[in-house]
């Protein structure tokens, strides 16, 4: 059928787009809200919107195979008798065994271990497989308590009371039936097959005030020798930072809504609690505030994904930073090389999100047996060890080219930003201008 | 016997003199006196001594208790005996919230009434509540026994798993997926040797009703959301 006039190009609705469109008929279709992993994916300003400026006349540049550009932090230097001692700024977020495989588990410790950092447990305990290759193991301390007994909290190198996180600030979390294997039964005190629901508040205290005397307990129980740290989602950094000072934390974890999740409804990863970039320097004001800042150290999570992110971090007054999608990437997940396995699953490599379901071609996000015998602990631990080597190296060639001895002394007055929203949010200037937007509080 | 007086002696020096027999039998007891509600005494004990505390503690006592027998003489703040492996501990008058949150092991015994979740998320423990029990008792209650011989709060057992629930009195109202039992020979036997462990010989179990989880909101089913 020919018309007999021009026809316009049919034309999309910007907000009905196609992605859109597609979630309100799986909605229509099924009756419960989208449940995926990972983080959000929507475009927010991050740090590719900040650029460092480099030495030339003003500043003086190191050499980048001759002069020394340190990496070491420690953490946990405020009250604990045994902080810990890492030689990258770079750890490994918490994961849980239940979400993640057993291989998966040993691959991230060993990883770790090789590139001398710390890995950290998750809801659902703490494995054999991570204690025994993990040189240095963050204990998570979980509203859950799936797996909290005093012999592992006794055996860890530092506990994490995990007040939130970033993908879900105030959301509890759920592991659905299909990864629920006799193990993970077993190690959470629940029947095989249910679908397991993580509290999203702790059951024996609320609010900062009785932290402080829930931090004192786990003190007393480990004779004040492990470093606790508070982990808080990017919601109110500034007082969620100074309250956790106030309550008593020796290291505070910040995780922006970029930070992945095992599972939890779409709506709330992609509609609760700010980007990474936002939260930075509220918190460090905090600290700064309280006269804290380095001596309660900051660890910033939520998308960090090369050595320019961990460099940006840092200038922004992190003490180090934290990794858990990209740490999944570099031992195995959504590889390409299982790309017909994905499209059976109805989606592709890089977008394979769901986690919850336990069918992860790549072995990592799933408690079945067959699946996860694809993940070799040994060769994924390395692929993990070359990419936090990486990592390291390139933020160490940034911090050399801005004149920086140690990576801890990259500062904001050495960046500057692509776009106004991104100069706002990280408090550096608009490139080309001395425009800070936004100066005047928080 | 040594005496720790809390009034002359860090709380520190106690729980280390504590945590130092870990693992090590001892026929010794210990005694605390002016406790003056002191938070996190006796915490993270691993050995099978007794301690006697002669007075009210504060939050946590008898935290993450392994193996010790700790009687607490007078009243406990929240949380007592939370995340409790095995041993027993004895409370001679009232504890207040949270009692045995998530404990996975052992004996709580509370001589007088207990406030709002008590057992929340327990996960083996047995509770023995003489007196009352406050609301939003034992939510998410995934294994264990909760016995009590008063009455019990708004919102019994609300989202709980195979935790099992043995009240005397009335029971204020049931929570979501909580739902009155029947008691079976095996219900029977087990409650006379809870009542039995707890010192309790004028109750009959008999005298109680079971209650326990209906098992409809175990797996996610969007025509269950209401009950949310």
């Amino acid at each position: 059928m020919s018309h007999k006039h021009p026809v316009t190009t049919p034309r999309k609705s910007a907000t009905f787009d196609d992605y859109t469109m597609s979630e309100i008929r799986r909605a229509a279709a099924t009756g419960i809200y989208d449940i995926r992993g990972s983080g959000a994916k929507r475009k927010v300003p991050h740090f590719d919107d900040l650029l460092f400026l480099g030495a030339s006349m003003s500043r003086y540049p190191l050499e980048g195979y001759r002069e020394k550009c340190e990496t070491a932090v420690t953490l946990g230097t405020r009250f604990a008798k045994k902080p810990i001692e890492l030689k990258i700024p770079i750890t490994i977020a918490g994961m849980s065994f239940g979400s993640l495989s057993g291989p998966a588990k040993e691959a991230l410790g060993r990883g770790a271990t090789i590139a001398g950092t710390s890995t950290t447990t998750g809801d659902g305990g703490m494995t054999e497989e991570e204690r025994g290759h993990s040189e240095t193991l963050v204990y998570q301390y979980l509203p859950s308590r799936y797996g909290m007994n005093p012999r592992d909290l006794k055996r860890a190198d530092a506990i994490e009371i995990v007040i939130g996180q970033g993908a879900k600030p105030g959301g509890g979390g759920m592991l659905l039936g299909q990864k629920i294997s006799d193990r993970v039964a077993h190690m959470r005190n629940l029947p095989k097959g249910i679908d397991q629901r993580s509290a999203c508040r702790h059951p024996d205290w609320t609010g900062p005030d009785d932290l402080e005397i829930k931090i004192q307990e786990l003190r007393e129980i480990t004779d004040w020798q492990k470093p606790i740290f508070i982990k808080v989602g990017g919601a109110r950094p500034y007082y969620d930072v100074a309250l956790a000072v106030k309550a008593g934390a020796d290291v505070i974890v910040l995780d922006g809504m970029q930070g992945g999740t095992a599972a939890t409804q779409e709506v709330f990863i992609e509609h609760v609690g700010q980007p990474t970039l936002a939260c930075i320097r509220p918190a460090v004001k905090a600290l700064q505030d309280m006269g804290m800042h380095r001596k309660v150290q900051l660890i910033v999570s939520g998308g960090i994904r090369n050595g320019a992110d961990v460099a940006k971090a840092l200038a922004l007054g992190a003490d180090a930073v934290s990794i858990g999608t990209a740490a999944l990437v570099a031992i195995g997940d959504n590889d390409p090389k299982w790309e017909d396995e994905y499209n059976a699953l109805g989606t592709t490599a890089g977008a394979y999100d769901d986690w919850h379901e336990g069918r992860d071609p790549a072995g990592i996000t799933t408690q079945d047996a067959d699946l996860m015998k694809r993940v070799d602990p040994i060769a994924a631990g390395r692929r993990l060890a070359n990419y936090l080597k990486v990592m390291t190296l390139e933020a160490q060639t940034i911090a050399r080219a801005c004149g920086k001895n140690h990576v801890h002394n990259l500062e904001p007055e050495d960046l500057c930003a692509l776009n106004i929203e991104a100069a706002a949010m990280a408090g550096v200037p608009l490139a080309g201008t001395n425009w800070v937007p936004g100066q005047g509080g928080f | 016997m040594p005496v720790f007086d809390l009034a002359t002696t860090e709380l520190r020096n106690l729980n280390q003199s504590l945590h130092a027999i870990s693992g090590n039998t001892t026929n010794e007891d210990f005694e605390v006196i002016n406790p003056r509600g002191a938070h996190a005494i006796a915490v993270g004990i691993d050995a099978p001594v007794d301690v006697h505390i002669k007075g009210s503690v504060g939050y946590y006592c008898a935290g993450m208790n392994e193996t010790a027998n700790i009687t607490v003489h007078g009243n406990a703040g929240p949380g007592v005996a939370e995340n409790m492996m095995s041993g027993k501990v004895v409370i001679k008058g009232d504890a207040s919230q949270y009692a045995g949150a998530t404990a996975h092991g052992g004996l709580l015994v509370i001589e007088g009434n207990a406030a709002s979740r008590c057992g929340i998320s327990m996960k083996g423990i047995d509770i023995v509540v003489k007196g009352n029990i406050g609301h939003m008792s034992a939510f998410m209650a995934q294994s264990g026994n909760l016995v009590v011989l008063g009455d019990a709060g708004d919102a019994l057992g609300d989202s709980l798993y195979e935790a099992r629930l043995f009240v005397r009195g009335e029971v204020k109202s049931l929570g979501a997926d909580c739902i009155k039992k029947d008691m079976r020979p095996e219900h029977l036997e087990l409650l006379a040797k809870l009542l039995e462990d707890a010192g309790i010989s004028d109750v009959k179990p008999d005298e109680f009703t079971r209650y326990g989880s209906a098992r409809q909101l175990y797996n996610f089913n969007i025509d269950n959301a209401d009950a949310y």
